[in-house]
């Protein structure tokens, strides 16, 4: 409901944020069963503009459209109507083929389940992304993927599998595979859901300090609210609407045990 | 600059690992199937090789022969919608000559594909030694020739094979039965001395034709009808035989390829005034006999190969209901629809290769199986089977093939995915 307003650079390190936004939604709508009887519309026209380099949460209860607001955003659903624009790109009306390569070039995932795949090591799901666009993983491509996974203290996990993971390592991998091509924006949908609270401080913590480090946006779906309230702005959904819309003003205390950020 | 597929052939190979048992079993099947399709090929295509040679081995491919005699109405013409019944003696066929074969065997020889003319006299006559007497077919012909046309020394037992003045070479049981040797004489006797132009239908003159020979050789045709009744004497002592002086009754051709024979024969007959059979028509039964072989061969063929593209297709669907997470999770991070596609269709592609390398290796261990324990009742084997390498590689690629179409489906399926609804599984 709240009108949306393109939040100002605030502090830290969104201070690189440029001038045209990173993605833009226009009056979103997203409606399941079109045309059927059970026809229910889960967003209402939402608005919502990320600059380059906002770490933002996106927080609202369970059924508020979170979800789908995530996946509209990631392009991995198409909004019934409104419109939707990726560096300054149109995406209604593109075509599947072309999706994909927006998404490959723009867009980085994590989920709740980390989503690795059990047949391949942490080293080779880094690497994932780099294989599937050019068919060959080059020794640069493989240096930073070491690189990267080095930087969130997983050296030793590089050879291992994800069934032979904790669930805090298995995250910060799939952190690592969302951030090696270095996206521009990276989608969290509940990166710390599943785990517990010494490793989702620990993977929470990693993800600010890439957004500072390499200056890469998040957008981060929580029900936590100390989560959220960590992050420098705050997006609440309520029933398919923005409900509020703010800057987080005053950073809390960082728990004692963190030392990364 | 995009290396072939090493996306696609990294994730479905880690695909097929991941899933060792199920992966394993379908590559069974797959090796299964491709086996029992090479071993049954190779057994068939072993066993007609065998027939037809066998069958080929003792007659030619084309046979020229003078056109039998017909009796043509001397009624005039009647008006049309006449009906006319009428019963007509058959002629009785006596010997006749080819006309002019001299100057046909050259031109036959021209012919492409002909590998080896043979002009010959044939007819019926009886062979006596002592008291035994047996009715005979004496084959007049010019040795060289014939040998062309049936591998004549090859099949010699006993002796060499000579036809000089006063020779002939018969066949097994004939010296069996006359009680001859290598070196003995024996006398052949025909009834026909009157004379060809004579019109005598009967033959009873009584006096036939005699004539007397050493034999040199005594032959297997390998089919015993044949060795009980031929004799084999050079054209010229035929000729006078038959009563044909410087006739031939018939003209045997081989080709190179045998499957040429009945358009050879046809554009033959339409050429010249004479009858002209194919062994296929001489042999029709046989011929029918191997075509349903073949037919039925390839019915189990196809069957096989349909169980193999269900038996795959089946496990692909499984593996992309297993895998849809994983398949969201790569769409998401930028896998194209094609690149799904092409996982599962090398999947099916991976599985059809390897099970038919495994079949071939079956197949191999089959027919060596065959060929040590099924054996004739003289303790050789029945006949030479092989799984040629141009087979073997064309059933593994027929194999393989299957398994990409297998596959098409389920890769549809994966590729169709919505990756949001995947993911959220």
């Amino acid at each position: 409901m709240s009108p949306t307003t393109p939040t100002p650079a605030t502090g830290n390190a969104s201070a690189t944020a440029s001038v045209s936004p990173l993605i833009e939604g226009v009056d979103l709508r997203k409606s399941y069963n079109l045309g059927q009887p059970n026809e229910a519309e889960v967003l209402h026209g939402v608005s919502l503009t990320l600059a380059r380099g906002e770490f933002v949460a996106l927080i609202g209860p369970s059924g508020s459209g979170k979800s789908t607001l995530l996946n509209i955003i990631g392009l991995l659903e198409r909004a019934t109507a409104g419109h939707y624009r990726v560096q300054g790109q149109e995406t209604t009306g593109l075509g599947d083929a072309e999706l994909t390569a927006l998404r490959g070039r723009a867009l980085g995932f994590v989920f709740q389940f980390h989503h690795l795949l059990p047949a391949f090591t942490a080293l080779e799901n880094v690497t994932l992304p780099a294989l599937m666009r050019e068919g060959r993983v080059s020794a640069a491509q493989l240096a930073r993927a070491r690189e990267v996974l080095a930087a969130m203290g997983l050296e030793q996990a590089m050879a291992k599998r994800p069934g032979e993971l904790s669930g805090g390592m298995q995250q910060r991998v799939a952190i690592a595979r969302a951030l090696v091509l270095q996206p521009p924006l990276v989608l969290a949908d509940e990166p710390t859901g599943n785990l517990d609270t010494a490793s989702s401080n620990e993977v929470f913590a990693l993800m600010r300090r890439m957004h500072a480090e390499l200056q890469i946006s998040f957008l981060i779906v929580t029900h936590d609210p100390r989560l959220a309230a960590r992050c420098d702005r705050v997006i609440e959904l309520v029933d398919g609407r923005i409900e509020r819309d703010e800057p987080v003003r005053a950073q809390p205390a960082e728990p004692p045990d963190q030392g990364l950020a | 600059m995009v290396a072939w597929l090493g996306f696609e052939r990294r994730v479905a190979v880690r695909f097929l690992r991941e899933g060792r048992m199920q992966s394993l079993l379908i590559i069974v099947g797959v090796a299964a199937g491709v086996a029992v399709v090479a071993y049954i090929s190779a057994l068939i295509s072993g066993l007609q090789a065998n027939t037809l040679e066998k069958t080929l081995g003792a007659q030619p491919h084309v046979s020229i022969s003078p056109l039998e005699d017909t009796v043509l109405s001397a009624r005039a013409e009647l008006p049309a919608g006449t009906t006319v019944l009428q019963q007509t003696q058959p002629r009785a066929q006596r010997a006749r000559s080819l006309g002019e074969w001299q100057s046909l065997v050259p031109l036959l020889e021209a012919l492409p594909g002909v590998a080896a003319v043979s002009p010959m006299v044939t007819g019926a006559g009886l062979a006596l030694r002592g008291q035994a007497q047996k009715s005979i077919s004496v084959v007049g012909v010019d040795l060289d020739r014939y040998d062309r046309i049936v591998n004549l020394r090859r099949k010699v037992v006993a002796g060499t094979a000579r036809l000089g003045p006063g020779e002939a070479v018969i066949g097994l049981e004939l010296a069996r039965d006359l009680g001859v040797r290598v070196g003995d004489r024996l006398s052949i006797v025909t009834g026909s001395g009157s004379g060809s132009e004579s019109g005598s239908e009967s033959g009873s003159e009584g006096s036939g034709i005699t004539d007397s020979a050493r034999v040199t050789a005594l032959v297997d045709f390998g089919v015993r009808e044949l060795n009980r009744r031929t004799v084999i004497v050079p054209l010229r002592a035929a000729q006078s035989l038959v009563g044909l002086p410087g006739g031939a009754t018939n003209i045997d051709l081989t080709l190179r390829d045998v499957w040429a024979a009945p358009a050879l024969s046809a554009q033959l007959a339409q050429r010249w005034p004479y009858k002209v059979e194919s062994w296929q028509d001489t042999n029709a039964s046989l011929v029918s006999a191997l075509n349903a072989q073949s037919i039925s061969t390839g019915l189990i063929r196809a069957v096989v190969m349909v169980v193999v593209v269900l038996g795959i297709a089946s496990v692909l669907v499984v593996t992309v209901v297993q895998k849809r997470r994983e398949i969201g999770i790569l769409r998401a991070m930028g896998a194209t629809q094609g690149q799904v596609l092409r996982v599962f269709l090398l999947q099916g592609a991976i599985v059809g290769a390897l099970g038919s390398a495994l079949g071939v290796l079956l197949a191999v261990g089959l027919i060596a199986a065959f060929t040590s324990f099924v054996r004739g009742s003289d303790g050789l084997p029945l006949f030479a089977i092989t799984l040629t390498p141009g087979l073997a590689l064309r059933i593994a690629a027929v194999a393989t093939v299957c398994g990409v179409l297998a596959a098409v489906a389920p890769a549809r399926r994966a590729a169709k995915l919505d990756p949001a609804q995947a993911i959220r599984m």
